[in-house]
């Protein structure tokens, strides 16, 4: 759509505008760029093909906003790929913003409001700026109103800016768009006006555009979006056609024409149209019937079940409805075999029929993640209703049939992690590949095995951990040495392009692909098993992977400092800030946490991403695109965790330890005495409990626990950070904790058996949110009581969720402390296993696998950062530290190497 | 005639060369840091200064040119593709820009001249200038990816002082090359227009992009299609491809820039891909035979060579493409062309 053909009419996004978006100009007001930058990319995702940016707000230094946000988006390829309207009614703020655009922008806008000399001077610099613009119908003396206005006010314009050689291609003419059925009289005609003088201008002016703001349209409705939305589709339905090609519009907000209620439909256009006096006063009457309601849907709702069953499987697949599905599917199945057909034939048909239009949906972006797994779920238990009829077919020597392609999926050895495999899983599977799911801890020779042995088409590896990276390098490389040749499929939250080009793809001389996301993992299967595009494919994918190796070879990475360098330039904390000693020392036994004090302290975004919903909670469950597949999935998840309270599926049980500890170069050395134990006997929310003083040990551990230090060489005044900067060499205290929710399989095995992807995947992900939860609150325990530097924190769930408190807890195998066999150190400490039932593998990933372990650090300069990538010298020195060999070291390291 | 109508006239006749390299030409003297240095005193080494030589060694970018035009180039690149004040400071010579661009452009036109003189055939002088060591469109602080080392208006001004100075000496166009940045390109594009309406006349550009990666794009991020988009408004002379790789990785991209142009298409790569030791080693033969691929799908203009190339592989070119047809410019339809990383169009 992009550049095979042209465009005809373009969705401007609006979000990342502070006077059209109260969520981002506080976003904005309130400098949190982060976020704001993902509403753009949000945007993006969701089919905004131009994004509008505009920083116009009072209180703001609208200058500034403008070119930091455009700088920070510019960084951001996968926002950066459109073309970005830089909107604003000052022509400083658009200037800098010119300047900070690379590609051809357009900017929004230019008029004649000024005279005609200060117009051509910023059409001029537009035009050498290289941008398009957007001019207003407004001169001298105002803005136009009616038609005759309108088309002389832009036919002005052209002759002006053609006439200093600018090319009408790049403008773009906004003739004003006003508000409708207002109750005044004079405004009745505007929208006709708007209409007619489209079709005017379009003819006298060759090659411009015509755009338009839609939200004024409807101002008079404000609040009722059923009939907003209905007004806007009604007025593009006739804008368009007479030549307006380009509107800032929310897209999610615009209703398919046809589907309107034909009585608001016709209301609207009557207004639209201006087709008798009353027509205002009419839709004003109508409109509070369709305030807050969805009569349309409900309506629909009654209605599908009388329709014949092959449109009932479609419509139960696409909507996710599984309460009538073994019905209709034991009648198409009845009516088949009743003329002599096969029960295969109810899933080749009406069942593949209804799954290629989920298909086609999700692949086009009008479906979502949940979405479909909810009707991978309609489709599995039409599937398992038909399964007996097919088998005693079989039996009576039927022929087996073969899916799109046949794929081995597996969780790589040492890792636990599977929901993102599982969706692909759902995913390929309504596409119509058959997938053979080995679990998780998968070694490489059952995956080797099961592949020849079921004759697959291609395997898909899936890890969360990094010391996964290096299980499925060696996975690779027996399928070498195997001389296997089927395609590899790579996914997973650490895996990457550059990883597999670099690492994975060498070790294998079949196709290697990396697959980003769910979402695009069909059209990689696909590509793999099609005779016809699988060779290109496959050949693109390697020139792209053997780019990432030239590009890495080519050109040198940061330089790194020698590590006594980078120690020299280590963090010099205050040592003034430290804690104090910690109020409750020793380790400190949770055995049931209450679960609903956890709910509180649930981040909700992280679950949104998990279904591949791009957005921030709250927000979200508002997005005009994501909204209400982020609703619905709210919804079931919000009933699923109140059982989950009240029938107690789960136990939450953690584990904290503070102790007295010195720092020494990268060093913690942490007096371990397990001198105090105390138990919450009945694990409620209060968690004091007895204490247990152990002092026979006292004194007797001292344990090291060695920290990596960032060696990438920084600007001046830029420290190379390491978690032992915060601690005092004179003494000083640390934390640890580790906590897992527990009694998960029980559930889940009652959802597999009855082919429930949808909430098996709704669980595992709420268990982990339940995980982050607790140590979320956890934390919060040890800063008010146990350490209890922060006695009177008084913090509000958003500003846990933003860190906004002293001290961090990070987590061996991220980024501040990214090398993984320190959380073993750590269990031993906490007695992990035998305290709170928390097991590692080899790998050291943790089971139950919603478990989250981390230290805690109570510095008030702590902060997080990232170690990247660091230098020999500092893995032969940490070898020693840790006392392995280099070479051991090395492979613990690898993520962290060039 | 103007020099965009002589360049014009004479582009719709053949195939025109441009020349090659000069860095691996000057090397190839195996000049003395006294050698670089003359009898400046900056306190710096300028060992490695190349664009200096104008000022101290000016028979040595004089050889080179008369070289290129020996093998049959029509035009001449100036030395200076560093002779700017970002990258002048690294030899603390930032002081001499002006001199060095004045002198570099005066020499080629000399030359150019001389060789006109003897045939008849017009030489034309293009300015080069680098893309800088600097870019407005990354951060180089990866903790903070809304930072920039420096901004428009200071780097348009930076190349003002360079093309008012090759202008000055005598350069008939400027060229942008190198471009791995594209608003870097775009600051350069502003600076030759202001310079342009500062003479009160045509100040025509070339616009020559490098690709960091196979798929077609720059650092940047930009496709060739979206940069062509980016810098349109220019009104080009020649647009184009240089650096990168050697001609065989280019060739997909100089398809797709032929084929949506409406201008001339300029393109110099590398002799290939450097071996293991960073040298260059393809033959001349190779490479006119991989250029004259191009020539002879009608997709060129205006051919020559970037690093590793020599006078031979230019002769080897300006051989092998004599009396093949140049490139029609077509005439796409008029649409409106935006972009971001990527092309945006939208219909008529």
């Amino acid at each position: 759509m992009m550049t095979a053909s042209a465009t005809r009419f373009v969705n401007v996004g609006e979000r990342t505008n502070v006077t059209g978006s109260a969520a981002f100009k506080k976003m904005i007001m309130a400098g949190d760029y982060t976020r704001a930058v993902e509403v753009a990319r949000q945007q993006v995702e969701n089919g905004a093909q131009v994004v509008d940016v505009n920083m116009d707000e009072g209180l703001l230094d609208a200058h500034h906003a403008m070119t930091t946000f455009l700088k920070l988006i510019a960084a951001e390829p996968d926002i950066a790929r459109v073309p970005i309207m830089i909107d604003s009614s000052k022509w400083s703020v658009i200037e800098a913003g010119l300047k900070c655009v690379s590609g051809k922008p357009i900017v929004n806008s230019i008029s004649m409001k000024e005279g005609e000399e200060q117009f051509l001077h910023h059409a001029r610099l537009c035009r050498n700026y290289g941008a398009a613009v957007v001019v207003m119908a407004f001169d001298e003396v105002g803005q136009a109103d009616t038609q005759a206005r309108k088309v002389e006010i832009c036919e002005r314009a052209y002759k002006l800016l053609t006439g200093i050689g600018f090319p009408p291609e790049d403008i773009i003419f906004d003739p004003n768009v006003f508000a409708v059925a207002t109750g005044i009289e004079e405004h009745n005609n505007y929208a006709v006006d708007f209409i007619a003088a489209c079709r005017e201008i379009k003819a006298r002016c060759p090659h411009v555009h015509i755009s338009g703001g839609l939200s004024n349209l409807s101002f008079s409705f404000r609040g009722n979006e059923p009939v907003r939305r209905a007004m806007h589709s009604v007025f593009l339905y006739h804008a368009i056609p007479a030549g307006m090609d380009m509107a800032i519009v929310n897209a999610g907000q615009l209703d398919v024409y046809d589907a309107i209620d034909p009585e608001l439909r016709t209301a609207c256009e009557d207004v639209i149209l201006n087709r008798d006096p009353e027509a205002g006063e009419r839709l004003v009457a109508l409109a509070e019937r369709f305030r807050g309601t969805d009569a349309v849907a409900e309506k629909a709702a009654q209605e599908w079940r009388g329709w014949d069953v092959v449109k009932r499987l479609e419509h139960a697949l696409v909507k996710g409805i599984d309460a009538h599905v073994v019905d209709d599917t034991e009648e198409a199945r009845a009516e088949i075999a009743a003329r002599g057909g096969r029960p295969i034939e109810v899933i080749e048909g009406p069942l593949m029929q209804g799954m290629n239009v989920v298909g086609d949906l999700f692949g086009s972006g009008k479906m979502f993640l949940p979405q479909v797994v909810k009707s991978a779920r309609v489709m599995k238990k039409a599937v398992a209703h038909l399964l007996p009829y097919i088998e005693a077919e079989k039996a009576a020597g039927g022929a087996e049939q073969r899916g799109k392609g046949r794929m081995v999926i597996a969780t790589v050895k040492g890792d636990v992690h599977d929901i993102g495999k599982n969706i692909v899983g759902v995913v390929l599977q309504c596409n119509g590949f058959e997938v053979i799911d080995l679990g998780v801890m998968v070694p490489w020779s059952r995956i080797l095995e099961t592949a020849r042995e079921q004759d697959a088409d291609m395997i898909g590896l899936s890890g969360l951990i990094t010391p996964s990276l290096d299980e499925m390098v060696t996975v690779a490389e027996e399928m070498q040495r195997a001389g296997m040749t089927m395609p590899l499929m790579i996914g997973g939250a650490t895996t990457s392009k550059v990883h597999t080009a670099l690492r994975i793809a060498p070790a294998y001389k079949g196709p290697v692909v990396h697959v980003l996301d769910a979402s695009r993992a069909v059209g990689v299967a696909t590509a793999l098993v099609s005779d016809t595009q699988a060779e290109g494919f496959v050949a693109g994918v390697a020139a792209d992977y053997q780019a990432v190796r030239d590009a890495r070879e080519g050109k040198g990475a940061n330089a790194l400092l020698p590590l006594e360098e980078a120690r020299k330039r280590g963090f010099a904390a205050d040592m003034a800030l430290k804690a104090p000693p910690a109020k409750r020392p020793g380790v400190h036994v949770y055995d049931a946490w209450d679960l609903a004090d956890l709910v509180e302290y649930i981040d909700w975004t992280p679950f949104f991403r998990a279904w591949e919903l791009a957005g921030n909670y709250p927000a979200i469950l508002d997005d005009a695109v994501v909204g209400e597949s982020a609703r619905s999935l709210y919804a079931d998840a919000r009933a699923m965790l109140d059982r989950i309270v009240a029938e107690r599926w789960l136990t939450a049980r953690g584990v904290a330890g503070l102790w007295p500890c010195h720092r020494h170069d990268d060093d913690v050395w942490v007096n371990d005495r397990h001198s105090v134990d105390t138990r919450s006997p009945d694990g409620g929310s209060v968690p004091e409990g007895m204490h247990t003083p152990d002092l026979d040990r006292r004194n007797e551990h001292s344990t090291r626990l060695p920290f990596l230090r960032q060696q990438i060489a920084k600007r001046e005044g830029r420290a190379n950070m390491c978690l032992a900067d915060f601690v005092d060499p004179a003494g000083d205290w640390i934390g640890g904790f580790a906590v897992g929710i527990h009694g998960i399989d029980a559930h889940l095995a009652r959802y597999k058996s009855d082919h429930d992807d949808y909430n098996d995947i709704l669980l595992k992900a709420l268990a982990d949110r339940l995980a982050e939860a607790f140590a979320e609150r956890l934390h919060a325990h040890v800063r008010t009581e146990l350490w209890g530097y922060a006695p009177d924190e008084q913090l509000t769930g958003e500003a846990l969720i933003r860190e906004q408190y002293r001290g961090i807890r990070p987590a061996p195998g991220y980024p501040a402390c990214p090398e993984h066999s320190l959380k073993r150190t750590l269990f031993d400490l906490l007695e992990a296993e035998k305290n709170v039932g928390l097991e590692l593998t080899e790998s050291y990933a943790m089971l139950p696998t919603a478990a989250v372990s981390g230290f805690y650090f109570g510095h008030a300069q702590a902060e997080y950062f990232g170690v990247a990538r660091i230098g020999e010298d500092q893995v032969a020195d940490y070898a020693q530290r840790l006392g392995v060999d280099v070479r051991q070291a090395t492979r613990l390291l690898r993520p962290n190497l060039d | 005639m103007t020099p965009r109508d002589t360049f014009l006239a004479e582009a719709a006749k053949r195939i025109l060369i441009t020349d090659g390299a000069f860095g691996t030409e000057i090397q190839n003297w195996k000049l003395s840091e006294a050698d670089y240095a003359g009898a400046l005193t900056l306190g710096h080494d300028q060992k490695g200064n190349n664009d200096i030589l104008a000022l101290t060694k000016p028979e040595v970018p004089e050889s080179i040119h008369r070289a290129y035009f020996t093998a049959g180039a029509d035009i001449a690149e100036t030395n200076t593709f560093s002779a700017n004040r970002i990258s002048q400071a690294d030899y603390g010579a930032e002081g001499l820009v002006r001199e060095i661009n004045v002198e570099s452009a005066r020499l080629a036109r000399r030359l150019a001249d001389e060789f006109q003189a003897k045939d008849g055939r017009p030489r034309f002088v293009a300015g080069a200038i680098g893309p800088t060591n600097k870019t407005l469109s990354l951060s180089p602080d990866v903790n903070d990816p809304g930072y920039r080392e420096i901004d428009f208006d200071y780097l348009k001004d930076v190349y003002r002082e360079q093309i008012d100075a090759l202008v000055e000496g005598g350069a008939d166009f400027v060229l942008i090359e190198t471009v791995f940045d594209t608003l870097n390109a775009k600051a350069g594009v502003m600076a030759a227009i202001e310079a342009g309406e500062a003479l009160g006349r045509d100040l025509p550009i070339m616009l020559s992009m490098t690709l960091t990666d196979l798929s077609g794009r720059n650092l940047s991020g930009h496709t060739v299609e979206a940069f062509w988009h980016a810098i349109r408004h220019a009104r080009p002379l020649t647009i184009g491809l240089n650096c990168s790789f050697g001609a065989e990785q280019l060739r997909p991209h100089v398809r797709t820039l032929s084929g949506i142009c409406d201008t001339l298409i300029m393109v110099y790569p590398n002799a290939g891909l450097p071996n293991e030791l960073g040298a260059y080693d393809e033959a001349p033969a190779t490479t006119a035979g991989l250029v004259a691929e191009w020539a002879e799908a009608g997709q060129v203009n205006v051919l020559g060579g970037c690093c590793g190339s020599t006078p031979a592989h230019i002769a080897a070119i300006a051989e092998r493409v004599r009396g093949v047809a140049p490139r029609a410019i077509p005439a796409p339809p008029v649409q409106t062309r935006l972009a971001g990383l990527e092309p945006f169009t939208m219909a008529a």
